[in-house]
This record gives C-alpha cells, structure tokens and sequence, in this order.
C-alpha cells in the first residue's frame, strides 16, 4: 500500500506552484475576467514552457513523457491559482483524446503543436441546455462534412480545433474539425466565469477528420469525460483548498466581539467540516489519479466518485467562503467571487454531479470492482 | 502510488486467511458485523469471545502491533490492516477487547513502570482479564477534565469515591482504567491523576444503563472508598489529564476509520423494493443519495489508506483521523435513515421477521446516535480538528486559570 504521490511528483507540484505564484497570482485571473481578453496568453505561453500542456503527451511528439499522476499535480496547482487559460479544454480533452484513439499521422500533425501550446484543442459533445447527452447527439457528418450546433463549447472561441462528436455512416464518432476552416461559425457566449470563456459553434459543410473508429463515438466519449473527470477533481481540489486557505486566513484575522471571527464555534465548526470535505475530496481524486495512471477498468467507478466529491466540496467551500467573509465577500473588489463563479463554472463544464451520480449507480450496478 | 500488496503484504495475507480458514467461518451474504456499541453482556458471547482471544494469542494473531516484549508481533500498522481486513470476513464472536487492548495496553505501555507492563500486559493480551475505561462523569463528558470524583491518599492506599459513567462493559470487565480528582485547589487539568482499578474491588457497584435500542452496553459505576494501592498509578500524581490524552488518542484512532457500513447492502434493499412497477434502485432520488453514500464511503476508506501510507512513511497519525469518526457516524446515521424511507410504511415496522434483512437498518438507526456521542461527540471532534489540526484559536473559555473548587457549575443564584 502506497497510496501517495512520490517525491518526484511532489516536488514537481511544487514548482508549479511556485511558478503560478509568481505568474499567475489572482490578479491574473481578475484581468481576464474583468477585460475582453479570452484567456491570459502570457501564462500560456509560460506553461508550455514549463512542459505543462504536454505533459503526458511522448516525448517523440515533442511533449515531457510524463505520466498522468505528474499531470495531476499540475492540475492542482492550476485550479489553487484559478489559472485563466483553456488548460482543460486542450488537454485533458483534446490531447487525451488523440493520445486515445488519433492514428499516426493525427498524432503527428497536432501533438507537437498542442505540446508547444501554439494549437489550442477543445471538445464539443453538448449541444442544447441540459445534460449532456451522448446518445441523442443531433450534429451529422456525412461525405466528411460536419453540420450541426455545439453548445456550449468551452474554451470554443479560442481554440483551433476540435474533437467534435457527430452522427457518422457507423453511429456516433468522433471527429477532428479545424475551426479556423470552412464552414465554421462561432461566437462568444457570457461565461458564468468569464476568466474562462465559452463560445456556440455552427458547424455548416465543415471538413470533419474521423478519430478513432467510426461508431465508436459513444463509448470514446464517454470513456474521455471520464480521463477528463479524474484531471479535472485534481482543478476543483486545487481550487477547493485556496478557497480554504484564503477563508481561514480572512476569519483568523478578523475580530469580531473582541476575539477572532474563527474563534467562535459557528465558524470553526464549519471550516472543520469544509476540511472534511476536502480530505474526502482529496482522497477521492487520488483513486481517480490512480485509476488512470494505471488505465485500470475501475476509472469508470474512481473518476464518478473523483468529480462528485471534488465538485460537491468545491462548491460547499466556495458558498462557505462569501458567508464567511460576510459583507466584504459580496464585493467585486474581494476575490470571494472569482472562486464561486469558478465553482459553478468547473461544476457544469463536465456535466453535473447529479448526471455523475446517475452514471455512477449505473457503473456500481454493471459491476463494482473490488 | 500502488494499492496492491508488496508481495511481503501478499503473503502476509495469505498467512492470516490460511489460519482463518482453519479457526472460523466466513460470512456469508446478508450476515452483518456486530457493531461497536453492541450489547455484549450476554454471559456466552463474552465466553466465546475469550476463546476466540485465547486462540488468537496462542498461534501469534493477538496484539499484532504491540512490542514483541509485551507479547505482541511487532507487526507493522498495515500487517494489522490486512489481519482486521481478513478478520472481517470472517464470523467472531464480538470483540470485547477493544478497550484493553486498543487504548488501555498502550497507555501503560507509554505511561507505565516496567513492573506495571509486566503485571497487566500480558494476561490482557491472552484475553483472560478483560478492561474498562472510566472516565466520564455525569457532570464531565465532553468537558471531561471537569470530573470530581476525587482520590485521597491513604497510607500505601488512594481512596477513590464517586461516580462514572457510560462505562462499556462495567459489568464483566475486571479491571478498569481511572482518572479521578486528586487536588482541587489547583486548575482542573493540573489536579488530576490516573490509576488501574481492581474491578472486583469491594465499593464497586455497577447498574446497568439501557439505551435507545434496548442494549445494555454502558453502566454506571459507583465508587464508595473504593482502595486502590499506590502501586495502582499511572504515572505521577497530577499528572492524569496528559496519561488521559493518551488514552483519547487511541481511543479516536480505534473507533475512527468509519465507512464500515456497507452501501451495497443498501443498493441490494433497492434494488429488492418495487416502486412503480419497477426496482426503486431505478429511481432518480434513490439514485443520486446511493451515489452520494457510496462516494463518501469510498472516500472514507480511501482516506484511511492515504493515513496508512503515512504510518509506511513513517508518521504518526494525530488529530486528523477524528475525520473517519465525524464523517462515518453521521454518513451512516442518515444511510440508515435513506433505508427506513425506503422501506415505506414497512419502515415504521422493527421486526426482523418481516422485513428485508432482518431489520438491520433499524437496528443501526438506534444504535448510531451513540457512535456519534461516544469517545468524541461530534462537536468535540470538530474543535480538535478546527484547534489541533487547522491550527484555529481557541474558544474563550470560562474556567481557565482559576482553581477547580472555584470554577462554577451552574447559573448564579440571586
């Protein structure tokens, strides 16, 4: 039983702390969300750099050769910072998705440039407001041609490609679409965190690349919001704690009645049980880290119980954290909102934790592993 | 990171399942564990509880974390681990020793003289003498440093008067671990110390307490010039509260690691009760409380394994494992609960004979509210970890700094 990160990994997060701490500092994340700047270009850019988007792509399409417990870690440290930049969209879905089922030559064409961070990806399943619903997906290829609506697309605005699923000649699949090309259409639409952005897409006569065998669309995709689920607990976790931190700090300090605010049993109470919550979550995610590192069967259960409990416990935290600063936290000059919008935001993106839970109990039903 | 046993573990495991087979049954689908607060004063579960001990220790599966110098294995925390893992699945009578051999052996390993381990340890561990733990008192639970039963020394002799209660297994224990009053002229924690107790001691009367589900599990002791031999204290006198702490600690860590409440019996009890013309394990509502039982079970497991690789690591575990306890108790006071509704009006029923299995959700019902009192409430685990782990101030308090005596015990009268 070792049921930790390593050293390695550790010191590994720990340099990507340190770099987002000087780079990526909440004032970052304040720019992107206040000004029309789709995301912080700067900090992209810096992350490539560190090796952060290739992380787990081969070293011979020009990413890190990591695996994806050291990709874990970094995605920890992007949700602590509220890292502004489409680091989910590009790799836990459309790096992952080429690693999982792109041929040669789609893995030579787009990882070294996602590895650079100079090709942003992103994924397109949903398509109205609701669940995401992979059995019902209206979008069509045919003679290659995708046409159809994506909405919301994350990250959709700012990306150059997509792994779009579409209704294909053998049923669902998945497809590559460049978005710079013909027959795309897309706008912007308000982000609920506008330090991350979310766009609509129309897809008319546009050229759509088959990845992975056609047909094999649904349980592709279902299989990538799973890979995906288990990276993102490790953002909500990141985010869960500085939330965390930051209202342990704000009450500490703060006096009321002549003591410290988190003094009273009203408050501690509360911040033991958000610690609760965030220990669960922590742990959770590690079984997930765990379950992709080792590409077990089990990640269909591990990731389910990794975003449920991530999710559910970053939204406790975040709520928790504007109550606790009391009048201050409503202000949009306090950092309270960045982290409850970015709650909402990473909650929704992947679906929401009712949906997980839902798939969960159908996954415990089909089998539970041991 | 690797879940799997080192092969070391492996066939550590295999050893124990080996010797298992041999010595008991395994359990079957639908047979559940006795409980921690189980009643156990039933004179022939306590008989086969001994034996059960007594076959344990005599092939070498007892007190495997102890010091082999105290008669134990030597064993490291996650060799007990596999055993408790391996033990489970297996059918034993209740265990009884979870008090000796979980917080008072170690107390006295820590805290007592080489001739005190020497007389108590190892007839604790081949389950002969069973122990008991006396420390609250009608007044001092959860403040439990303001206890007043008091101890006046007497020659060679303490002599001890006052009550303790919610004492598990008064009844058939033979000696108990006691903290008493013995200087009320000074701050209440400086002026205690802690003693082991002769059970059989004359001045001793034990009166059963029934709870809530009808069990007898906890007593009240009585102490009227009980005499305790000076050669009976743990450590210096007033120093009790820090022997005490000890004591706690263990306590937490015995009790902690929840998330033994199996959600699978509770998806089986789903998927069993029709709703609708179909499985109510189909319903969204049903749905979505078994995943939040099972992602919080897992996650208490999980988290037990985290603090596992932490001990292999070579830390101590502290105050953060009052996590399994707070979050285990109320997890599975409201599965409990989720079951009983689903059981529909059947679930104002407590009979084993007409309900699915057996009636064991209401049987954990009224059970859990003690799991969530006993060794901790809630409230208490929540200020060590909101104190001792988060680092948080302190709650202002009203007795610091001033004598026991003086300290006030009810409103002011006019």
């Amino acid at each position: 039983m070792n049921f930790d990160f390593s050293d390695d990994q550790k010191f590994l997060q720990q340099t990507a702390r340190d770099y987002l701490a000087e780079h990526s500092p909440l004032s970052v994340c304040r720019e992107v969300l206040e000004t029309d700047k789709p995301y912080a270009d700067d900090l992209w850019k810096g992350a490539a750099e560190m090796g952060w988007q290739g992380a787990v792509i081969p070293e011979e399409y020009g990413g890190a050769g990591f695996g994806h417990l050291e990709l874990a870690m970094i995605a920890e440290e992007i949700g602590r910072a509220l890292a502004p930049i489409p680091f989910s969209s590009s790799v836990y879905f459309a790096t992952e998705a080429i690693l999982q089922a792109g041929s040669e030559a789609q893995k030579k064409k787009y990882l070294p440039a996602l590895a650079a961070g100079t090709t942003i990806g992103t994924f397109a399943l949903t398509e109205k407001t609701g669940q995401n619903d992979i059995e019902n997906v209206q979008a069509k290829v045919s003679d290659g041609k995708l046409s159809g609506t994506k909405f919301p697309v994350a990250d959709g605005d700012v990306a150059n490609f997509a792994v779009v699923a579409a209704q294909g000649d053998g049923g669902l699949s998945l497809y590559l679409v460049d978005l710079e090309g013909e027959g795309v259409q897309r706008e912007s639409v308000t982000s609920f965190d506008p330090s991350r952005s979310m766009a609509r897409i129309e897809f008319d006569g546009a050229p759509a690349d088959l990845l992975g065998e056609a047909g094999q669309g649904a349980s592709l995709a279902s299989h990538l919001l799973d890979r995906a689920a288990a990276l993102m607990a490790f953002e909500q976790l990141g985010s869960a704690q500085a939330c965390f931190d930051i209202t342990k700090e704000f009450t500490t300090g703060r006096y009321a009645f002549g003591r410290p605010v988190a003094s009273f049993q009203a408050i501690k109470h509360r911040l033991a049980d958000m610690w609760c919550e965030i220990e669960l979550a922590r742990s959770n995610a590690y079984y997930g880290a765990w379950a992709l590192s080792n590409e077990e069967d089990e990640l269909n259960v591990a990731a389910c119980i990794a975003r449920i409990q991530a999710g559910d416990a970053l939204e406790q935290v975040s709520v928790e954290m504007v109550q606790m600063h009391g009048g201050v936290g409503y202000t949009w000059e306090y950092d309270c909102h960045l982290f409850y919008r970015r709650a909402k935001l990473l909650g929704a993106v992947l679906g929401s934790s009712a949906q997980w839970k839902d798939k969960l109990v159908d996954r415990i039903e089909a089998g539970e592993p041991s | 990171m690797d879940f799997n046993d080192t092969p070391e573990e492996a066939a550590f495991r295999a050893k124990a399942r080996t010797w298992l087979d041999a010595n008991a049954e395994t359990m079957k689908p639908g047979d559940f564990s006795a409980g921690p607060l189980d009643e156990r004063d039933d004179p022939a579960s306590i008989q086969s509880a001994k034996k059960w001990q007594q076959k344990k220790a005599d092939d070498g599966w007892a007190c495997l974390t102890w010091p082999k110098e105290y008669g134990g294995q030597g064993a490291t925390s996650i060799q007990n681990v596999i055993w408790n893992q391996e033990e489970a699945r297996y059918k034993t009578p209740p265990n009884i020793y979870g008090i000796g051999l979980g917080m008072c052996g170690p107390t006295i390993m820590t805290h007592g003289t080489d001739a005190q381990r020497e007389r108590w340890l190892p007839e604790m561990r081949m389950g002969q003498k069973v122990w008991c733990q006396l420390f609250s008192e009608p007044s001092a639970g959860s403040d439990l440093a303001g206890l007043r039963s008091t101890a006046v020394r007497d020659g060679d002799d303490w002599v001890i008067n006052g009550q303790k209660i919610w004492t598990t297994g008064a009844q058939f224990c033979d000696w108990g671990i006691l903290v008493v009053r013995s200087d009320a002229t000074v701050a209440k924690h400086s002026g205690l110390t802690y003693f082991v107790v002769d059970m059989h001691s004359p001045g001793i009367e034990v009166r059963p307490i029934t709870q809530i589900n009808g069990g007898q599990g906890f007593n009240e002791v009585f102490f009227t010039d009980v005499r305790i031999p000076d050669a009976q204290r743990l450590s210096e006198i007033g120093n009790g509260w820090a022997v005490a702490i000890t004591t706690l600690m263990n306590e937490r860590a015995s009790i902690g690691g929840g998330g033994g409440s199996s959600v699978h019996e509770l998806i089986e009890l789903a998927r069993g009760i029709e709703v609708d013309g179909q499985s109510a394990l189909e319903q969204s509502s049903v749905r979505e409380k078994i995943a939040t039982f099972y992602t919080r079970t897992k996650g208490l497991k999980l988290t037990g394994y985290r603090t596992l690789s932490a001990i292999s690591q070579g830390k101590t575990p502290g105050p953060e494992s009052s996590l399994g306890k707070l979050v285990g108790g109320r997890l599975t006071q409201e599965m409990a609960a989720f079951a009983m509704d689903l059981q529909g009006p059947a679930g104002a029923l407590n009979d084993p004979s007409q309900l699915p299995q057996a009636a064991e959700w209401q049987d954990r019902y009224l059970s859990i509210p003690g799991l969530r009192i006993a060794g901790g409430t809630d409230e208490i685990l929540r200020n060590i970890i909101s104190e001792r782990v988060l680092g948080l101030p302190p709650e202002a308090r009203a007795d610091k700094g001033i004598a026991f005596k003086d300290i006030p015990t009810g409103p002011p009268s006019n």
